[in-house]
C-alpha cells in the first residue's frame, strides 16, 4: 500500500481534471460522484497506508517518484515521505474531506457554480495531501501555495459580490505576509544545512548546540509562515472573514485542514524547535495570546459562522500554545480532534442557515431544536466536545495541552484555562440562542424550516460519533488508558520527547481536570442562565451596552487599527510614489527619449536636399577625410 | 623588360592621378549627366592603369586579371546607367542633374 502513496494526491487531481474541464457539461449528479468519490478512494489508500505503517516495523518510507530540481549543488527529488505523522495528516484530509464532499453534493445543490465548487475542491485536497506528504520543505511550500490559492478562489466562490472578493483578497494578501516568512525560512536552511530535505536537515542539525542562533532564526521565520496560514496574532484577521465563503468551505480549509498547516510544519520540524527554547517561548506565548484574545472576540459575535472562525482562531492558539511548551502529540492529538468537532459545528451551522434560507444571524434564530433535530443533537454533541466535557473528544485533547502547559508555566496553564471557560461559555451562548427559547426570525423563515437533506445530515451524524469517540485514541496514563496516540508518533518526535515535559503526578493531572471540568460546568450555567432562564438576546447593531462591550463587539477595531496603520500609509506612499516617481521621472524619461529624437530627426532631416550634386559633394569630401584620417 | 616597364611607375602614378582628379571635379562640378557619367569612367580607367602598371612592376598577374573584371562589371554598369540616363531625358527633356531634386525630406 505504501508503494501506492502517489495515489493518493493524485485521485484528487484526476477529479479536479475531469470536473475542471468537462464539470458544465456533467450532470450535477455525475459532477458530485466524481469529486466525492476520488476522495473516498484516496481515503481509501489513505487507511491501507495507515494500518500498514501501524502494523509493520520500519516507520519511516521515503518513495522518490522523480528528480524534480538538479542545478548545481541544489538537487531536489519529488518525493514523498511516509511516517506516523503524514498518515495521520493524510487519513484527515481525505476523511474528513470526504465528508465535506458529501455534505457539499447536498448543500451546493442548487447553486449554479455547483462544478466549479467541486474542481476547486479536488484542487485543494490535491494541493493539502502534496503539502503534509512532501519530503522536502519545498514540495511543502507548492501545497502550501496551493492551498492559500483555493482558499481564495473559494472564498471568493460568490465573486459577484465585493465584499465577498475583498475578503478572498485579505486573505491572499495577509497569507503571503506570513509565506514571505516561511520562504526565507526555507533559504535559511538551504544555506545552513546545503539541503532542504526533511531527513539531511534534521540529522545534521541534531548534531547543533540547543539555542543556536541560527536554528532560532529559522524556527522563527518558518513560525511567520506559520502564523499567516493558521490565523495566529497578528495575522489571523482574514480567517473570520474568510467565512465569506460557501460554509463547506469555511468547515473544510478554514477549519478542519489548512488552517492546521502551521501546525503540521512546526510539528514536522519539531527538532528545530526542541533546540531553539527561545523560539519555542515565543510560540507558546503567541498561541495562547490568540487563543485568548480571539476567544474574548467570540463571546460577543452574532453571526453564527463568526462566532465558530473566532473559536477556530482561538483553537488553533491552544495547539500553538501545545507546540510551544513541545507537546508536540498534545498539538496533533487537538487538531485531529479539533477537525472533528469544528467540521461538524461548521456543518452543522451550514444545516442550520440552510433551514433558515440563508439567514446567519442567531439574534434572528432560536428555538430550532423542534424543527431541525438530527442538527441540532449533532450540533449539541460538537458543543460539548469543544467545550472539553468529559468524555468527549475535545477532553483529552485539550486537558493533554493544559496539562503540559502546566508542567511548563503556571501562567500559561491559567490563561489556558480563562481561554476554555470562554470558549464553553461563546458555545454554549451560540448553542442556546439558536436552538433554544422562542423563533425570532420573520413567519416566511419559520414556514421555510426543515431538515437537511441524507447527503448532509449523514456526514453531520458520522463527525457527531468521531467527536465523541475520537478522544479515545489518546487517553492519558492517569485515566487508564495507553494513548495510542503518544506511542503512534513516538518515532517522528522521538528526538523531542527529552524535552517533553511528563505531567508530574496523577494526582495533578486529577486535579487539573476537576478544576477544568468545573470551569466549565460553571460557564455552561452561566450561559444556560443568561440565555434561557432570562432570554436575555444580544443588542441590536449599535446599541452596545458597554464599553467593553463595545470594544469585544467591534472586534478591538484590529481591522480599523491595520487599516489605519498599515493600509492607508501603504496607500498613501504608493500614491505618491505614484504622482511624483512614475508620473514625472519615469515618464519624463519615457517621454524626453521620444521628443528628443523626434527634435533630432525633423531637423537633420533638412540636410537631405534632393540635390544630387550636394551629395557627390559631401561623399567626396567624406571619403577624403576618411583616406586622411587612415594616413594619420 | 616589358613594355610598360620602359616608363618609370612614378610617371604612371602621376598620370593616373591627374586623371582621377580630372574625373572627381567633373563629377563634382559639371551638371550634365552624360558628361558625370564620363567622369566616372575616367576614374575607373585611372584606377585600371594603375593596376596595370603596379601588376607588371610587381611581376604579379593578379592585377591585371583584376581588371578584366572590372572592364566586365563597367561595361554592364555603363548599359544600366545609360538606359536611366535614357529615362530620364525622356521624362524631364534634359540631362540636367539638378532637375532630378524630388525626392528630399
Amino acid at each position: 500500500m505504501i508503494k501506492l502513496v502517489w495515489l493518493v494526491p493524485l485521485l484528487p487531481l484526476i477529479g479536479f481534471v475531469i470536473i475542471g474541464l468537462f464539470g458544465k457539461k456533467l450532470s450535477k449528479g455525475i459532477v458530485g460522484t466524481i469529486g466525492s468519490g476520488t476522495v473516498m478512494a484516496a481515503f481509501a489508500v489513505a487507511l491501507g497506508i495507515f494500518f500498514e505503517l501501524k502494523g509493520g516495523t520500519q516507520k519511516e518510507f521515503t518513495i522518490e517518484l522523480f528528480n524534480w530540481i538538479s542545478a548545481g549543488k541544489l538537487s531536489i527529488p519529488f518525493s514523498f515521505l511516509i511516517d506516523p505523522l503524514s498518515s495521520l495528516f493524510l487519513l484527515i484530509i481525505t476523511g474528513i474531506g470526504f465528508l465535506i464532499h458529501l455534505y457539499s453534493t447536498g448543500y451546493m445543490s442548487h447553486d449554479e457554480g455547483f462544478s466549479r465548487f467541486f474542481a476547486y475542491l479536488n484542487l485543494f485536497i490535491f494541493f493539502m495531501l502534496l503539502l503534509v506528504l512532501g519530503s522536502n520543505y519545498l514540495i511543502m511550500f507548492v501545497g502550501w501555495e496551493g492551498v492559500g490559492l483555493c482558499s481564495y478562489l473559494l472564498i471568493g466562490f460568490w465573486f459577484k459580490n465585493t465584499a465577498f472578493n475583498n475578503a478572498a483578497k485579505k486573505a491572499f494578501i495577509m497569507n503571503r505576509i506570513g509565506d514571505l516568512g516561511f520562504l526565507l525560512g526555507i533559504i535559511l536552511i538551504f544555506v545552513t544545512f546545503g539541503s532542504i530535505g526533511y531527513h539531511d536537515v534534521f540529522e545534521q542539525a541534531k548534531n547543533m548546540a540547543t539555542g543556536n542562533p541560527t536554528l532560532t532564526a529559522i524556527a522563527l521565520l518558518l513560525f511567520v509562515g506559520a502564523m499567516g496560514k493558521s490565523a495566529q496574532l497578528p495575522l489571523y484577521t482574514w480567517l473570520p472573514d474568510a467565512m465569506a465563503g460557501p460554509t463547506p468551505v469555511s468547515a473544510l480549509i478554514h477549519a478542519a485542514t489548512m488552517v492546521t498547516a502551521g501546525i503540521y510544519m512546526i510539528a514536522r520540524s519539531n527538532v528545530l524547535y526542541t533546540l531553539s527554547p527561545d523560539a519555542m517561548n515565543v510560540v507558546a506565548v503567541v498561541g495562547v495570546c490568540t487563543a485568548l484574545f480571539a476567544a474574548t472576540i467570540g463571546l460577543a459575535q452574532n453571526d453564527i459562522k463568526k462566532v465558530l472562525a473566532y473559536s477556530t482562531v482561538s483553537q488553533l492558539g491552544y495547539m500553538f500554545l501545545a507546540l510551544g511548551v513541545g507537546a508536540y502529540t498534545g498539538a496533533v492529538f487537538h487538531v485531529m480532534t479539533h477537525a472533528f468537532f469544528k467540521a461538524l459545528l461548521f456543518l452543522g451551522a451550514g444545516s442550520v442557515i440552510h433551514a433558515m434560507g440563508g439567514e446567519q444571524d442567531i439574534r434572528k434564530m432560536g428555538g430550532l431544536k423542534k424543527y431541525i433535530s438530527t442538527t441540532h443533537i449533532t450540533f449539541l454533541l460538537g458543543t460539548l466536545a469543544i467545550a472539553g466535557c468529559f468524555p468527549f473528544s475535545g477532553f483529552f485533547s485539550k486537558d493533554e495541552i493544559l496539562a503540559q502547559a502546566y508542567e511548563h508555566n503556571k501562567l500559561l496553564w491559567f490563561l489556558g484555562i480563562l481561554g476554555a471557560a470562554m470558549t464553553t461559555f461563546y458555545m454554549f451562548r451560540l448553542y442556546f440562542l439558536t436552538f433554544h427559547g422562542k423563533f425570532r426570525g420573520t413567519h416566511e423563515q419559520e414556514h421555510h424550516l426543515h431538515e437537511s437533506p441524507k447527503s448532509m445530515t449523514i456526514p453531520l451524524i458520522v463527525l457527531a460519533i468521531l467527536s465523541v469517540v475520537g478522544g479515545l485514541v489518546g487517553i492519558p496514563a492517569a485515566l487508564g488508558g495507553t494513548h495510542f496516540l503518544e506511542a503512534f508518533l513516538s518515532p517522528v518526535f522521538e528526538f523531542s520527547s527529552f524535552r517533553i515535559v511528563q505531567a508530574a503526578s496523577h494526582e495533578t493531572e486529577y486535579m487539573l481536570m476537576g478544576i477544568a471540568t468545573l470551569i466549565m460546568i460553571l460557564a455552561i450555567y452561566f450561559a444556560y442562565t443568561v440565555f434561557v432562564k432570562n432570554n436575555r438576546v444580544p443588542a441590536a447593531e449599535g446599541d452596545e451596552t458597554s464599553a467593553i462591550h463595545k470594544l469585544v463587539y467591534n472586534k478591538y477595531w484590529v481591522d480599523e487599527i491595520y487599516e489605519n496603520l498599515i493600509t492607508k500609509p501603504l496607500n498613501m506612499i504608493s500614491e505618491a510614489f505614484y504622482k511624483l516617481i512614475d508620473n514625472q521621472v519615469v515618464d519624463g524619461i519615457v517621454n524626453g527619449v521620444g521628443s528628443t529624437v523626434k527634435w533630432l530627426s525633423s531637423t537633420i532631416r533638412l540636410v537631405q536636399t534632393g540635390n544630387t550634386g550636394f551629395y557627390i559633394f559631401v561623399m567626396v569630401i567624406s571619403i577624403v577625410l576618411i583616406l586622411f584620417s587612415q594616413l594619420f | 623588360m616589358s613594355a610598360i616597364q620602359v616608363v618609370p611607375i612614378e610617371w604612371y602614378l602621376l598620370l593616373c592621378t591627374v586623371l582621377f582628379t580630372i574625373g572627381v571635379l567633373g563629377v563634382l562640378f559639371r551638371r550634365n549627366a552624360i558628361i558625370i557619367f564620363m567622369s566616372i569612367e575616367i576614374m575607373l580607367n585611372a584606377v585600371n592603369l594603375l593596376l596595370v602598371a603596379f601588376s607588371s612592376y610587381l611581376s604579379d598577374s593578379k592585377g591585371q586579371v583584376f581588371v578584366f573584371f572590372i572592364m566586365a562589371v563597367a561595361a554592364a554598369e555603363v548599359a544600366v546607367g545609360l538606359a536611366i540616363l535614357m529615362m530620364v531625358y525622356r521624362n524631364t527633356k534634359s540631362s540636367d542633374i539638378d532637375m532630378l531634386n524630388k525626392l528630399k525630406w
